[in-house]
C-alpha cells in the first residue's frame, strides 16, 4: 500500500518521514523538497511526475542514498539510511538499490555481459556463479543473444534493457528508475515499460519511477505529483490508499 | 583479480593515447637508463677503487711526472706493503678513432698492488721475459681480434717525433671485479724508458701503493707528501677513490649534469602523464559516478585510476628498459672504449622501474583523488 500521509503501519518496505532537501545557490536557500512522507510496500510500483525542477530526481537520489536530506528520515527494510556514513551507504546501495537511468549509463568499453556483471564484482560470488546470474538477468530482459555486444552495437531500447539487467542482477530490494524511457521512441518505450511491469508482476520487484510521460506514468500503481516540493496524489487505482500531504 | 577486465577495458579505451603515453614512459626510461649507465661508467673507478690503495701524483697535476727514484723511498715508509708505478703512453693504433688506454707499467710490482687484474701465469711469465711485450684487456683484444703472439704497432707522438712502437701481445687479462676495466693495454716501463727522450727518462706518471692496513691511509699519505715537500717534484697522495673522483671532475660535474637531465626528463614525464590521466578521468566522470551509484566505494574508484596509471607506467618502463638493454651494448661498442664498459646493472633497472612506478602513481593520484571525492549526483548530472 502506498501512502503519503505519514500514517503507515510501520511495516512498509520504504518509509519516508518529514523529508526536506534544500540547496544553497549563490547564498540563496532553495527548498526543493518540503517535509515529504511516503510509505511504499514490497511489490509496489510508484510513479513520480512533476514539472522540471520540482524535485523528482532529488527525491530519487535521496531514496537511492546518493544524496543526503536536509531534514527527515528514510528507512528501507528496517535500515535508516539518512544517518549512514558514506562508505556504509555505498555498501547499502550495492545491496538494496538497482538504478535505471534515462541515458542507460552503460560503460561503453564493456560488453553487455560485463556491464551486467559490474554489481556482482562487489559480491563474493565465484566467476561461474556470476556468469549464471548475468545470463539469467540478460535472459529476463530478452538479450541472451547480445551478451557479447558492446553498447555501441545495440539500439537504445536494447541498451536500456542491458541497464535493467544490470539493475536487477544482484536482486536489489527496490529499483529506482529516472526517466527510463526518456531517450527512447514510443515502441522502445512500450517495450521497456512492459519489461518493468513484468519485473513488478512476475518477480515482485518494488519500483519507484520518475517520468515526464503521462502514458508511462499510467502504468504505475499510483502516480504522485511533486509540486513546489510537496507530494500530491495523482493515482488511478482505487485499491491504493493515498492520504493527504502531511 | 576480478577487476582486471574493467581496468584493461578502460586502458584500451583510446588506443592512440595509450600508445603515446606508454611511448612517453618508454622514451623517458630509455633515456634514464642511458644516463644512469654513463654516470655509472664515469664513477666506476671510484666504485671499484681498493680501500687499501693510495695514489701519489705530482702536486701540480697528473700530466707532470715524478722521479722514478721516489718508488723505493715510498716503499720504505712503514705501512706500505708494495708500490708500483704507471705512465700514460697515449699512442694510436692505426687510426685515432681506435682509442684505448695504454699504460706503461712496472711488471715487477704490478700484480702485488693491482691484484684484480688476472693474467694466466704462463702469459705473465712470457711478458716478463719480453721487453717489447704487451698485455691487453680481454675487451680490447676482442674488439680488434687480437690473439697471443700478434705484433701490435702503436703510433706515438707524445715522446719526441711521431714514431711507431711495436709490441708483442704476450697476455690477455680479465678483471676479477664485476664491472672492472678490461680495456687497458700495458707495456713494460724498461722498454719505454729506453726509447723515450731524456726529458721523460727515469720518470713515473704516478705511483700506486698498497697498504698493510687501510686505516693507515691518512698517516701514510701525509708521510709521503711531507717527504717530498719543497722538492722539485712535490707530491699529492690520496686514496684511489678520491683520485678517481678527482679524475672524473676534470671533465666537469658530470654527475650533476646527468642528474639534472634526469630530473627534467621525469618532471616532464610527470606533467605529460598527469595531464593524460586527468583528461582520461574527466572524460568518464559520469561512468565513475555510475560505478559509485551501483556500490563501488570511493577507494575502489581511486584504485581503478591508480591501477591504470601504474599499468601504463609499468608497460612503458619495461619497454624503455628493454630497449635500453638492447641498445647499451651497441652504444658501448660505438664508444670504442672511451668510457669503461657500459653496464646496465640490475640496480639501474630496478631503480628505473621504481621511478617509473612512482611517476605513474603520482600522475594518477591527483585525478584519482578528484574522482574519489566526486559526488555521485554531480557526476550523474554530466551525462
Amino acid at each position: 500500500m502506498i501512502r503519503v500521509d505519514g500514517q503507515g503501519n510501520g511495516n512498509s518496505l520504504i518509509q519516508v518521514r518529514g523529508l526536506s532537501k534544500a540547496y544553497s545557490r549563490g547564498g540563496e536557500q532553495i527548498q526543493v523538497l518540503q517535509r515529504l512522507n511516503l510509505d511504499v510496500d514490497k511489490g509496489d510500483f510508484v510513479g513520480f511526475m512533476g514539472p522540471s525542477g520540482s524535485g523528482k530526481t532529488t527525491l530519487l537520489n535521496l531514496l537511492g542514498g546518493l544524496d543526503v536530506p536536509t531534514q527527515g528520515s528514510i528507512t528501507v527494510a528496517g535500515d535508516e539510511i539518512t544517518h549512514m556514513s558514506g562508505s556504509k551507504l555505498t555498501q547499502w546501495r550495492a545491496r538494496h538499490v538497482g538504478f535505471i537511468f534515462q541515458m542507460y549509463n552503460l560503460i561503453p568499453v564493456l560488453t553487455a555481459f560485463q556491464n551486467v556483471e559490474l554489481p556482482l564484482l562487489l559480491t563474493k560470488l565465484s566467476k561461474s556463479e556470476r556468469r549464471k546470474h548475468v545470463e539469467t538477468a540478460l535472459s529476463v530482459v530478452g538479450l541472451s543473444d547480445r551478451m557479447n555486444h558492446y553498447p555501441r552495437q545495440l539500439s537504445g531500447g536494447q541498451e536500456q534493457r542491458v541497464a535493467i539487467a544490470r539493475a536487477i542482477v544482484a536482486d536489489p530490494t527496490f529499483l529506482l528508475c529516472d526517466e527510463p524511457t526518456g531517450d527512447l521512441d514510443r515502441k522502445s518505450a512500450d517495450e521497456i515499460m512492459s519489461l518493468i511491469n513484468r519485473l513488478v508482476k512476475e518477480y515482485g520487484k518494488t519500483v519507484l519511477m520518475v517520468t515526464h510521460d503521462p502514458v508511462v506514468a499510467k502504468q504505475a500503481d499510483l502516480t504522485l505529483h511533486l509540486e513546489k516540493g510537496l507530494l500530491v496524489e495523482g493515482g488511478q487505482r482505487q485499491e491504493v490508499v493515498a492520504g493527504g500531504v502531511a | 583479480m576480478r577487476f582486471r577486465g574493467l581496468i584493461f577495458a578502460n586502458l584500451f579505451r583510446k588506443k592512440v593515447r595509450l600508445v603515446l603515453t606508454i611511448g612517453s614512459f618508454a622514451v623517458a626510461l630509455f633515456l634514464f637508463a642511458f644516463l644512469a649507465v654513463v654516470r655509472s661508467a664515469f664513477s666506476r673507478g671510484a666504485e671499484v677503487a681498493g680501500a687499501d690503495r693510495l695514489i701519489t701524483t705530482n702536486r701540480i697535476g697528473l700530466i707532470q711526472t715524478l722521479p722514478i727514484s721516489y718508488q723505493d723511498r715510498i716503499a720504505a715508509i712503514p705501512g706500505v706493503k708494495a708500490v708500483t708505478q704507471n705512465h700514460w703512453f697515449g699512442g694510436v693504433y692505426q687510426d685515432e678513432k681506435n682509442f684505448f688506454v695504454q699504460f706503461v707499467i712496472d711488471p715487477d710490482n704490478m700484480r702485488k698492488v693491482m691484484n684484480e687484474f688476472v693474467v694466466p701465469d704462463d702469459q705473465w711469465a712470457n711478458f716478463l721475459k719480453d721487453r717489447q711485450g704487451a698485455v691487453v684487456g680481454v675487451k680490447t683484444a676482442e674488439r680488434f681480434g687480437w690473439k697471443i703472439g700478434d705484433r701490435i704497432p702503436i703510433k706515438n707522438s707524445l715522446y719526441g717525433p711521431t714514431k711507431t712502437w711495436e709490441f708483442n701481445l704476450d697476455g690477455i687479462y680479465h678483471n676479477s671485479r664485476p664491472g672492472g676495466d678490461e680495456n687497458q693495454f700495458w707495456i713494460q716501463w724498461k722498454y719505454f724508458d729506453e726509447n723515450v727522450p731524456a726529458f721523460a727518462k727515469s720518470t713515473a706518471g704516478w705511483y700506486v701503493l698498497k697498504l698493510d692496513n687501510p686505516d693507515d691511509a691518512a698517516r701514510v699519505g701525509k708521510a709521503i707528501d711531507t717527504m717530498f715537500a719543497n722538492s722539485s717534484a712535490e707530491t699529492k697522495t690520496e686514496t684511489e677513490s678520491a683520485f678517481a673522483i678527482g679524475f672524473i671532475k676534470q671533465f666537469g660535474n658530470i654527475e650533476f649534469l646527468i642528474e639534472s637531465i634526469g630530473v627534467v626528463v621525469f618532471f616532464t614525464l610527470l606533467l605529460v602523464t598527469g595531464n593524460t590521466m586527468a583528461i582520461s578521468v574527466r572524460e568518464r566522470i559520469s561512468e565513475l559516478g555510475v560505478l559509485k551509484a551501483i556500490g563501488y566505494s570511493d577507494r575502489a574508484v581511486l584504485f581503478f585510476v591508480l591501477a591504470e596509471s601504474l599499468v601504463i607506467a609499468l608497460i612503458g618502463g619495461l619497454v624503455g628498459l628493454g630497449l635500453a638493454l638492447l641498445a647499451v651494448p651497441l652504444l658501448g661498442a660505438k664508444l670504442n672504449g672511451l668510457l669503461p664498459s657500459l653496464v646496465l646493472s640490475p640496480a639501474i633497472l630496478s631503480l628505473g622501474l621504481g621511478v617509473a612506478l612512482i611517476v605513474g602513481a603520482v600522475s594518477g593520484l591527483l585525478p584519482g583523488i578528484g574522482a574519489m571525492r566526486m559526488r555521485v549526483v554531480n557526476a550523474l548530472r554530466r551525462v
